[in-house]
């Protein structure tokens, strides 16, 4: 219903033969700038959402004790002015004096004490607990320094804090809970909410007395924010100039957008990583031929990633060749590779005792054209594919069951910039583990509990060198996004997903 | 009349429960709510946690029984996605469906059984060959095609009407243009065939012969009867204006009831999904029986069955 690739150019066809001429832009006039989401936002509360959206609302409402510079990865204080170690499982912050929440309460250690335990504390259903499961609780020491007690020795702790951890108002959040905080949400943030209908609507002001922070000082006056879910639609409202900035438009819309001459489109990679998962624990079955190294070597060289890269993902997309992206910390790149070599894969499947291919089930949950195209290369060396197209909580049932012996998937590390988030999420004899290698669980332990960051790079370059040799996955490629805006907004986005309205000025 | 009328709504009533009861077994069967619940960045043990906690371990009936005791109540519980209580969502979403829906049945009446009239009174005339393009061409068009036409040509090209939006009374034209254009070409065909019929018939014959005027015989006698099989459709089609103007909510980003049912089911939000479908059954119920005694009011024989 929302993607009619023929609709869209029909649209932009309409519009560029008709010449029809722009209206003029009120809104960099009325200082607000006219955003559009395509996904209804379910809670403005950043712990109790899992999307995309929800990320842009945190960073733009709240701030965390640290943040990560997006252009050069590097951890500043925030919220916080500095932090050490005491010693494997305590972290010790000193915070920022003078810092006020929107609606007026002071910023102190209180207020981090009443948030790490509210979040740690699992009964309270924070939506993703992997951001926050790793925290014990939290301690003051006095009105400005405070300890977080981790539950075990993480050392991505200093990531999660600048990611997806932020500070909130501890009388506020105890009187009001998530769906106040949904509704009204308050922040120390560059933004604060005046307006909220659930899903629908957001608006977002300017916060004047924004505190000295690293993100910098807002200057758009207003960000308004409209829920449409047709890709058409937000398109229409460009050209008519009722929205100023739209983002994830698909590669084929946005050439022609950038085209047309009066729009600026900037594409920047993202976390994303698309990979093919294959079944060689043999949970789907003990005969299963991905059980068999050569046949998922087979696969591997089956690909032709560069070409789907160039004609299907286009702009910032690149070939991936691990189960974790590049950026990440731990993410080595020196590991067995496979280029596209048909012939190869063809004899790998004879030496595996199939000389005339097999037939499988193929899954996807999104994407259906990248996931159509792979299965034609491999349909190409005789694997016969029964495709079959899932909805993304259907698919990972069935995952978790172990029935799935081939599926096209993605992860996006939750824009996470640590391995962990992503080879620690699959390789670690969890229910959606396919492979089962112990010597690469022994590894991983080892990684994700070092806090010696040598030890785990040497770690996570094992785990990764067995992951990549054995062929267990197919790693495909990064996505991309692209963002598209009227002549009238300066942004420059970053390669993490993530709109900073923050950094965004009029022209 | 009055123990016609109850016997009536307390069939509506077992009716409502059949189908509450049959969606609920449906969605029980159709996946993990817990995995869907959990979103894409959760583990295996979120999702199990979630399965606790919402208590979809436990067998069909009892979690049914427990939602038709609140919904008793009028408590229809928390939407899993929102947070928020179902009912109140739902009646804030029903807002945008009842007005897009009474505009869409009225401008597909206001138009439908006038154009049908005429193409009644003046078969294989040049109105009704219009009027027979354009019920074929609405039949044929689909929503969001028509939609985006429109959205082209008056938003973008003579930056006439908002492209969408439900924020003042012009965001509201071309939905119901589209929405009340789906209908419309049923209505209008049934209006002209009606009348047609009923010109032919006797009875209209014997009152243009005692000498009254064509407008008379027309409304007053042929209209009249043509309408009812109208009035029965029109009903059914409000009720599917009101829980099937997905598409076009969609495309004009009118976050109505149609939309948060589509989005809802895709969710996995299970509350939300029971309450909308009771009330989407409802309205085809109400609409049915209203239809019933308006016919019954046209005509008289109607009343005394």
């Amino acid at each position: 219903m929302t993607e009619h690739a023929f609709t869209r150019s029909l649209l932009v066809a309409a519009v560029l033969t008709s010449g029809a001429a722009m209206p003029a832009l009120a809104d960099k006039a009325s200082d607000t700038l006219n955003v559009a989401f395509t996904k209804e936002l379910e809670n403005v509360d950043s712990y109790f959402n899992s999307s995309r959206e929800g990320v842009v609302m945190q960073r733009a409402v709240w701030d965390g004790l640290i943040y990560r510079d997006p252009e050069t990865n590097e951890y500043i204080g925030n919220l916080a002015t500095s932090w050490e170690w005491i010693d494997d499982t305590t972290l010790e912050f000193k915070l920022r004096e003078g810092v006020t929440f929107h609606n007026g309460e002071p910023f102190n250690a209180d207020d981090v004490v009443f948030t790490v335990n509210y979040v740690a504390n699992e009964e309270n259903g924070v939506k993703t607990q992997r951001n926050v499961n790793w925290m014990k609780s939290a301690e003051k020491i006095d009105d400005y320094t405070v300890r977080i007690l981790l539950k075990d020795k993480f050392p991505a702790a200093i990531e999660f804090l600048s990611g997806p951890v932020s500070m909130y108002p501890n009388e506020y959040y105890a009187e009001v809970g998530p769906s106040g905080m949904g509704l009204k949400p308050v922040g120390t943030g560059p933004y604060k909410v005046t307006e909220v209908v659930p899903g629908q609507h957001f608006v977002l002001e300017k916060n004047e007395n924004y505190y000295d922070s690293p993100k910098g000082q807002p200057t758009v006056g207003k960000i308004d924010i409209r829920t449409i879910p047709d890709v058409n639609t937000q398109m229409a409202e460009l050209f008519s100039g009722s929205l100023d900035l739209i983002w994830q438009v698909p590669a084929d819309q946005a050439e022609k957008l950038g085209q047309m001459g009066q729009f600026t489109v900037a594409n920047e990679s993202t976390m994303r990583v698309g990979y093919l998962q294959m079944d060689a624990a043999g949970r789907s079955g003990a005969d299963n031929p991905f059980t068999n190294a050569k046949v998922r070597e087979a696969v591997n060289y089956a690909i032709n990633r560069e070409e789907l890269v160039q004609a299907l993902l286009k702009g910032s997309s690149q070939v991936i060749n691990t189960p974790c992206f590049p950026s990440q910390f731990g993410c080595a790149q020196d590991v067995t590779t496979y280029d596209y070599n048909p012939e190869k894969a063809k004899e790998l499947l004879a030496e595996a005792g199939y000389p005339d291919g097999f037939s499988t089930e193929f899954y996807a949950y999104r994407d259906r054209q990248y996931a159509e195209a792979i299965a034609s290369y491999l349909n190409a060396i005789g694997i016969e594919t029964d495709f079959k197209m899932l909805q993304y909580s259907a698919l990972r049932e069935l995952n978790m069951k172990g029935e799935v012996p081939l599926s096209f998937q993605t992860w996006g590390s939750y824009s996470i910039n640590d391995a962990s988030a992503m080879v620690s999420q699959f390789f670690k004899h969890g229910s959606l583990d396919s492979t089962r290698d112990d010597e690469v669980l022994d590894w991983l332990n080892v990684a994700d509990s070092s806090t010696n960051p040598d030890e785990r790079i040497e770690y996570y370059t094992k785990a990764l060198k067995k992951i990549t040799g054995e062929a267990y996955w197919a790693p495909m490629f990064s996505y991309n996004t692209n963002y598209v805006f009227t002549g009238d907004v300066n942004y420059t986005p970053t390669a993490d997903e993530v709109l900073r309205f923050v950094d965004m000025s009029w022209n | 009349m009055l123990p016609f009328i109850l016997k009536r709504l307390g069939l509506a009533l077992l009716v409502a429960l059949t189908v509450s009861f049959i969606s609920f077994s449906l969605l029980f069967l159709s996946g993990d709510p817990a995995a869907a619940l959990a979103g894409e960045t959760a583990s295996g043990e979120d999702v199990e946690a979630l399965r606790r906690l919402y208590g979809f371990d436990r067998p069909m009936l009892v979690q049914y029984g427990e939602w038709l005791f609140s919904a008793l109540r009028g408590d229809f519980g928390e939407s899993y996605y929102f947070k928020l209580p179902v009912a109140g969502l739902i009646a804030e979403r029903l807002q945008v469906t009842m007005i897009l829906g009474v505009c869409g049945i009225l401008f597909a009446l206001l138009t439908a059984v006038p154009l049908g009239v005429v193409a009644a009174i003046r078969p294989n005339s040049l109105i009704d060959r219009v009027a027979l393009f354009l019920s074929v061409a609405g039949q044929a068009m689909p929503s969001f095609w028509f939609g985006l036409i429109l959205i082209v040509v008056f938003a973008i090209q003579l930056g006439w009407l908002p492209p969408s939006g439900a924020a003042t009374w012009r965001h509201f034209i071309m939905p119901t243009i589209v929405l009340g254009y789906y209908a419309m070409p049923a209505i209008m065909r049934l209006t002209r065939a009606g009348m047609l019929d009923v010109l032919n018939s006797d009875f209209i014959r014997t009152a243009r012969a005692k000498g009254a005027g064509e407008g008379r015989v027309l409304f007053k006698h042929a209209l009249r009867n043509a309408i009812i099989p109208v009035v029965s459709l029109a009903a059914v089609q409000m009720g599917f204006m009101l829980g099937g103007s997905i598409v076009v909510e969609s495309v004009f980003a009118l976050h109505g009831a149609g939309f948060l049912a589509w989005e809802s089911i895709a969710r996995n939000d299970l509350p939300t999904v029971q309450a909308l479908i009771l009330v989407f059954s409802m309205f085809y119920i109400v609409f049915t029986f209203l239809a019933d005694v308006l016919n019954a009011w046209l005509d008289p024989r109607m009343r005394s069955s």
